[in-house]
């Protein structure tokens, strides 16, 4: 079966220092995969390459999402493809509305699925069941994307979206900074629900806390640009126990066959 | 706020420290300007028949000109036929060939200014170039640098032994039509620095000029003029006092850079002529034109300075960003206490693609000081991709002075970035309770919030100069400074 | 800085002068109205004499070169005998979505026929200035000609010499006007000029909007020399739309001058589309305490268009508070002018003033000139300033395209965000959706000129 994501010796730089070091990570349908690693270890980078930040250059190695090449195309065809990221820092974007944006978003990614474009009736029926879920504010809808909302608000903006584009994979970045236990429960149930046997999710976290919550599957350790460490979700408990030293201090890359469930 | 007004009065109203008389004998001109004085003040200088017909030129064209009165900047008008234009330390014959001929008086004023010579020759790191009223009086490390190439001497010296590069460069960057005082610069300009680093060569030590005004009712027109060629590097210092008298006294000076493909030159200055007694009595009159051009590519000009002195200051280092790829900078802290006024800036026109500028000014006003930034950002059209970040904040110590911002950008370009902040703010008195709670005196606070309300710009100085700086800030060393 | 008039057209016999103009319309208009008026008219001419045209070089007419202006002709247009067949439908709100007061101005002569004011309380008044200027000689005379400075501009100084038609809006004390009052002023006759005066006046606690809309019939050139004044009383507060729509031919200056008295609120908003030149001053001054101030406008430019915004917050009294947001849009050969002024004398202690402007640039010949300016003489203040030219936020770019939206849809988003910002800060619903729809339109029309998408993009993208 071909893997949902497949990234192989992924090399990369930001403004000329490289970050990532020959990284390999397998994701088939069904997973959900961890990534944990110190501060710096270029987690959050990871998730800017595959979802096609400016900035970061690819200088080596591959990463393909069903089969196809990701690095090659526009953020935008990515997300169409059915890649999401939930942000670390979503960004506030004053004067387009909530509404406005995400029904633009869905319909472009529907289009995408060769299914038909919702109209706004529709397209409300739609996503009211989903707000539900979240606990989110129906007033959050008619204001700008992400402007004035709480930092907890935005994590569980993020989720939201997540649940109208039904990605096929979804990489969450540091999702649990910020939120209090509460908001960390509704964001973790939320993301529970979106799991599927046809699609995948790549949790980021500093934390072992976010995985008492979405269990995973398959646990990696970054350290320097690459994958030093996996295991099953035990494995995040003894990082818990351990912290990252024991790891990092002998960091050695393993080979793609150990990183590959 | 009262605790805060005797120490902002501890901070920048000290007593001006530099403010004594050197008594040495001086070759002066009688005062009146006229072609007369002019061909004079070339024939002092036994220079060469083209620098008179240009001096002659810019005194024709100065004649023909108004003075500007567009800055935000109220002074009596200036009588031009009262100031003396050139005024010279006596000793018959040419300048000192060394430091051993220089008139010991001399040496102690330095001393006194805090430029020894001699210590800065031991410690091999500066090479001090000293204008002293209008001529320059001895300039270190001569031999050490010619060694590599590069010419780093007084624009007297330069006239007479580089004529050709003076001839071509001179009045490249900063034309006699610029500006009323530039014009009237051009036309009895008595000596100041001259700098040629040659390609490639990365100047291995600090230059440096240190401008005093000594004699009465003397004008200072002293003129730099620093070449890079492709490739260079070079980081020059100027450094300014005068003693404090009772009248006023000009002082119009040009600075003229050129960096060509790669080259980078970063010039720094701290200003503190005598900016007049807390009665708004006396004070330089600072009408400054400098300006850089970034010819090449990739070059870069780097403007720092830290104006702490004079009555009036009127002064915009510039960046011409010719060059594709290049990059100008201007840091800037500038004090007004007292009565003293500042109208201060920059311009950035941009004219090649991919240029970049950042413009960072700290404005701090206090007493009755009326502090003025004025700047100019101008994309043109064929500036693609520019960029341009300004930042300009102003302090305020006290409710009898003014901050003043008056920011000009032009866009022609739709790929052009500009941005401009301006923020306006005081000390507050929750920031200085929050210190003392923490143990610190009111006025190791203030010294401490304003210190790191200028920290950007201090951090732009070599080392010596920003001790220099903050000195002159009345601050200690201790605190948030890095 | 006077400037003698020299005109400067050979092939059409010179217009009058302003002078002469106004002897003509003195001897027409002098005898009518109270004395009073009389006096303050030749104050304006001889003000004006003083002062003459700005010369080019004056530092607020640097890129709003007037000597355009000074070529045109001065004296008022004749009323025009054409019928003008449904001045409504000119409006850019139609006339069943906004019940307001309306009150129509052909060539700045009153056109009671196509007006109507709706039932107002006791004491409030909605009318023609002329008809006030009549009944309510000394009410008007306490107001008339108080803030608009016409000492200090040619301009106001103009508009003045030759006062007439124009709005007069009053509201007793603590009463709120129901409906917003909408004045639309058409320009009919091409080559005259008119110099319609409005003024607001809102005693203490009364509440008002007052829309000002400025339109063209045909396409030929008419010049609109505008003078409004607002008084502000303690606790008012006046909402003030001007929206500028004259046909690309045209010349409008128009002036705003607002004083403010203890708490009350102005709300300045300026939308300007229209004319080959338009100029905008609007000043806001806090004369008392606890005064609130926003000025917000929209410009948008396109072929030889130069529209010139120059607003002043004037903080004279402590613990006032100014809010600027200014945004501009400009396309074609279009140039954009902002000067924005605070001042905060020193006796304004905690002043609060916050000014932005922001500017996109859609095309290679288009050009801004942004001046945001603040002098500040009082230390406990907090005033801040922003001014920017082309740049969309790369990041919400990314964020729109991390979501599936192609990148030109999403710069456009982004655009249409900028104008509707401004628009969004417009209290009056039907006029804001309206205003929204159209520049939307426009703004997807000249997106959509052939040529590339002439949008900043940041150099080295390498993914």
């Amino acid at each position: 079966m071909t893997p949902l994501l497949e990234i192989n010796q992924l090399n990369a730089t930001v403004e000329g220092r490289q970050i990532l070091k020959g990284l390999s990570l397998t994701v088939h349908a069904g997973e959900v995969h961890a990534i944990m690693g110190p501060n710096g270890s270029g987690k959050s980078t990871l998730a800017s390459i595959l979802s096609g930040r400016p900035g970061y250059e690819v200088t080596g190695g591959s990463a393909a999402l069903d089969g196809e090449d990701l690095l090659g195309m526009k953020p935008e065809d990515r997300a169409r493809k059915g890649l999401f990221l939930a942000f670390q820092y979503p960004v506030e974007i004053p004067g387009v509305n909530s509404t406005y944006f995400l029904k633009a978003a869905l319909n472009e990614v529907r289009k995408a699925r060769g299914l038909p474009e919702l109209d706004a009736l529709e397209f409300l029926e739609f996503i009211k069941a989903k707000m539900k879920v979240l606990e989110l504010d129906p007033s959050l809808l008619n204001r700008p994307v992400n402007e004035g909302f709480s930092g907890g608000e935005k994590k569980r903006n993020e989720i939201f979206q997540m649940a109208i584009l039904e990605p096929r994979l979804a990489i969450l970045d540091e999702t649990d900074s910020g939120l209090d236990i509460d908001a960390l429960r509704i964001v973790a149930e939320g993301v529970n629900r979106l799991r599927k046997p046809d699609n995948a999710q790549v949790v980021i976290t500093h934390y072992q806390r976010l995985l008492d919550y979405i269990v995973p599957d398959y646990v990696h350790v970054l350290h320097d640009g690459r994958i030093v460490k996996s295991g099953g979700k035990e494995l995040a408990y003894e990082l818990e126990r351990r912290g990252y030293d024991w790891l990092t201090s002998e960091a050695r890359p393993v080979s793609p066959e150990l990183t590959t469930a | 706020m009262n605790t805060n007004n005797d120490t902002i009065q501890g901070l920048v109203g000290g007593d001006y420290k530099y403010g004594f008389v050197t008594d040495v004998e001086a070759d002066a001109v009688a005062p009146g300007l006229n072609e007369g004085v002019i061909a004079a003040i070339s024939r002092k200088k036994n220079e060469p028949g083209f620098m008179l017909d240009w001096r002659l030129k810019a005194y024709r064209h100065w004649l023909t000109l108004q003075e500007p009165r567009w800055a935000n900047l109220r002074y009596p008008p200036i009588d031009y036929q009262s100031i003396v234009y050139y005024s010279a330390p006596k000793k018959a014959g040419q300048g000192p060939k060394s430091l051993a001929e220089v008139d010991p008086k001399l040496l102690e004023t330095y001393e006194r200014l805090g430029i020894p010579l001699h210590e800065r020759e031991r410690l091999a790191g500066v090479a001090v170039d000293a204008v002293f009223d209008s001529v320059s009086v001895a300039t270190t490390f001569r031999e050490k640098l010619a060694e590599l190439g590069i010419v780093f001497c007084s624009f007297s010296e330069a006239v007479q032994q580089h004529p050709d590069l003076v001839r071509k460069y001179l009045g490249t960057v900063v034309p006699y039509t610029d500006n009323y005082f530039a014009a009237l610069n051009a036309a009895v300009f008595s000596d100041g620095s001259f700098c040629y680093i040659p390609k490639g060569v990365r100047c291995p030590m600090e230059l440096s000029t240190y401008f005093r005004i000594n004699a009465a009712n003397t004008g200072q027109f002293e003129r730099t003029l620093i070449v890079a060629e492709e490739g260079s590097r070079v980081s020059y210092l100027e450094g300014c006092t005068a003693p404090m008298r009772d009248e006023n006294q000009l002082h119009a000076a040009v600075v003229e850079l050129l960096a060509l493909d790669r080259a980078e030159i970063k010039y720094s200055t701290v200003q503190n002529w005598y900016p007049g007694d807390a009665q708004g009595r006396g004070g330089i009159y600072n009408f400054v034109t400098k300006r850089g051009l970034c010819k090449g590519r990739e070059s870069k000009i780097s403007w720092t300075q830290v104006e702490t002195g004079s009555a009036i200051t009127w002064k915009y280092p510039s960046c011409v960003l010719l060059g594709e790829n290049s990059t100008g900078e201007f840091y800037s802290v500038a004090v007004t206490n007292h009565y003293q006024q500042a109208d201060t800036g920059t311009k950035m026109i941009h004219i090649g693609r991919n240029t970049r500028s950042t413009i960072v000014s700290k404005g701090i006003s206090a007493g009755h000081g009326q502090n003025s930034y004025r700047g100019l950002v101008r994309i043109r059209k064929s500036a693609e991709n520019a960029r341009n970040f300004s930042q300009c904040d102003s302090l305020l110590l006290g409710d009898r002075c003014g901050a003043h911002t008056f920011p000009y950008l032009e866009a022609a370009n739709p790929t052009a970035r500009v941005e401009h902040e301006a923020t306006t703010s005081k000390i507050g008195e929750d920031q200085i309770f929050y210190c003392n709670q923490r143990g610190l005196a009111t006025q190791d606070a203030v010294n401490m919030i304003v210190n790191g309300y200028c920290k950007e710009v201090f951090k732009q100085l070599p080392m010596e100069f920003a001790v220099e700086a903050q000195k002159l800030l009345g601050v200690s060393l201790d605190g948030s400074v890095g | 800085m006077k400037s003698t008039l020299t005109h400067t057209a050979p092939a059409k016999p010179a217009p009058p002068g302003p002078l002469e103009a106004f002897e003509r319309f003195e001897k027409r208009a002098g005898h009518a109205g109270p004395p009073w008026l009389r006096a303050l008219r030749t104050s304006g001419i001889s003000y004006f004499g003083e002062l003459g045209f700005p010369a080019a070089h004056h530092e607020d007419w640097r890129f709003t070169t007037p000597s355009v202006l000074a070529e045109r002709a001065y004296a008022p247009a004749p009323r025009p005998d054409v019928q003008i067949p449904g001045v409504a439908s000119l409006s850019l709100v139609p006339d069943g979505e906004l019940e307001a007061h309306r009150l129509v101005f052909v060539d700045g002569h009153f056109a009671p026929r196509l007006s109507r004011v709706l039932p107002l309380e006791p004491e409030q008044v909605v009318t023609n200035l002329r008809e006030a200027l009549e009944f309510q000689s000394s009410l008007v005379e306490s107001f008339l000609g108080r803030a608009a400075r016409h000492e200090t501009s040619a301009f106001a100084a103009l508009n003045t010499a030759f006062l007439e038609d124009g709005a007069f809006v009053y509201l007793p004390a603590g009463r709120e006007l129901a409906a917003p009052v909408h004045l639309l002023f058409v320009s009919s006759q091409p080559g005259v000029v008119s110099h319609p005066r409005v003024l607001v006046v809102a005693r203490a606690g009364a509440r008002a909007q007052v829309i000002e809309e400025y339109v063209s019939l045909g396409e030929q050139a008419g010049f609109t020399n505008a003078v409004t004044e607002i008084a502000a009383g303690p606790g008012a507060q006046v909402e003030h739309v001007r929206l500028q729509r004259e046909n690309g031919a045209s010349l409008h200056v128009g002036t705003v001058e607002a004083r403010q008295y203890k708490d009350s609120r102005v709300l300045s908003h300026s939308v300007s589309t229209g004319a080959r030149l338009a100029r905008h001053n609007i000043h806001l001054r806090f004369e008392e305490p606890g005064c609130e101030g926003v000025l917000n406008g929209l410009y948008t430019g396109a072929g030889d268009q130069l529209v010139d915004h120059h607003t002043i917050a004037d903080h004279r009294s402590p613990h006032c508070q100014s809010h600027e947001f200014y945004h501009g849009i400009l396309s074609g050969r279009s140039r954009g002018v902002f000067n924005g002024r605070i001042y905060v004398r020193q006796d304004a202690q905690k002043t609060d003033a916050k000014q932005t402007n922001r500017n996109l640039l859609l095309s290679n010949e288009a050009t801004v000139y942004t001046k945001p300016q603040l002098e500040i003489w009082a230390d406990d203040v907090k005033c801040t300033h922003g001014a920017t030219v082309g740049q969309l936020d790369e990041n919400a770019v990314f964020y729109l395209r991390s979501r599936g939206i192609g990148e030109a849809r999403a710069r456009r988003m982004l655009i249409g965000a900028f104008a509707s910002e401004t628009i969004g800060r417009i209290g009056v619903e039907a006029l804001r959706a309206r205003l929204d729809e159209t520049l939307q339109a426009w703004l997807a029309e000249e997106l959509a000129a052939p040529g590339p998408l002439p949008l900043p993009h940041p150099p080295g993208l390498t993914t």
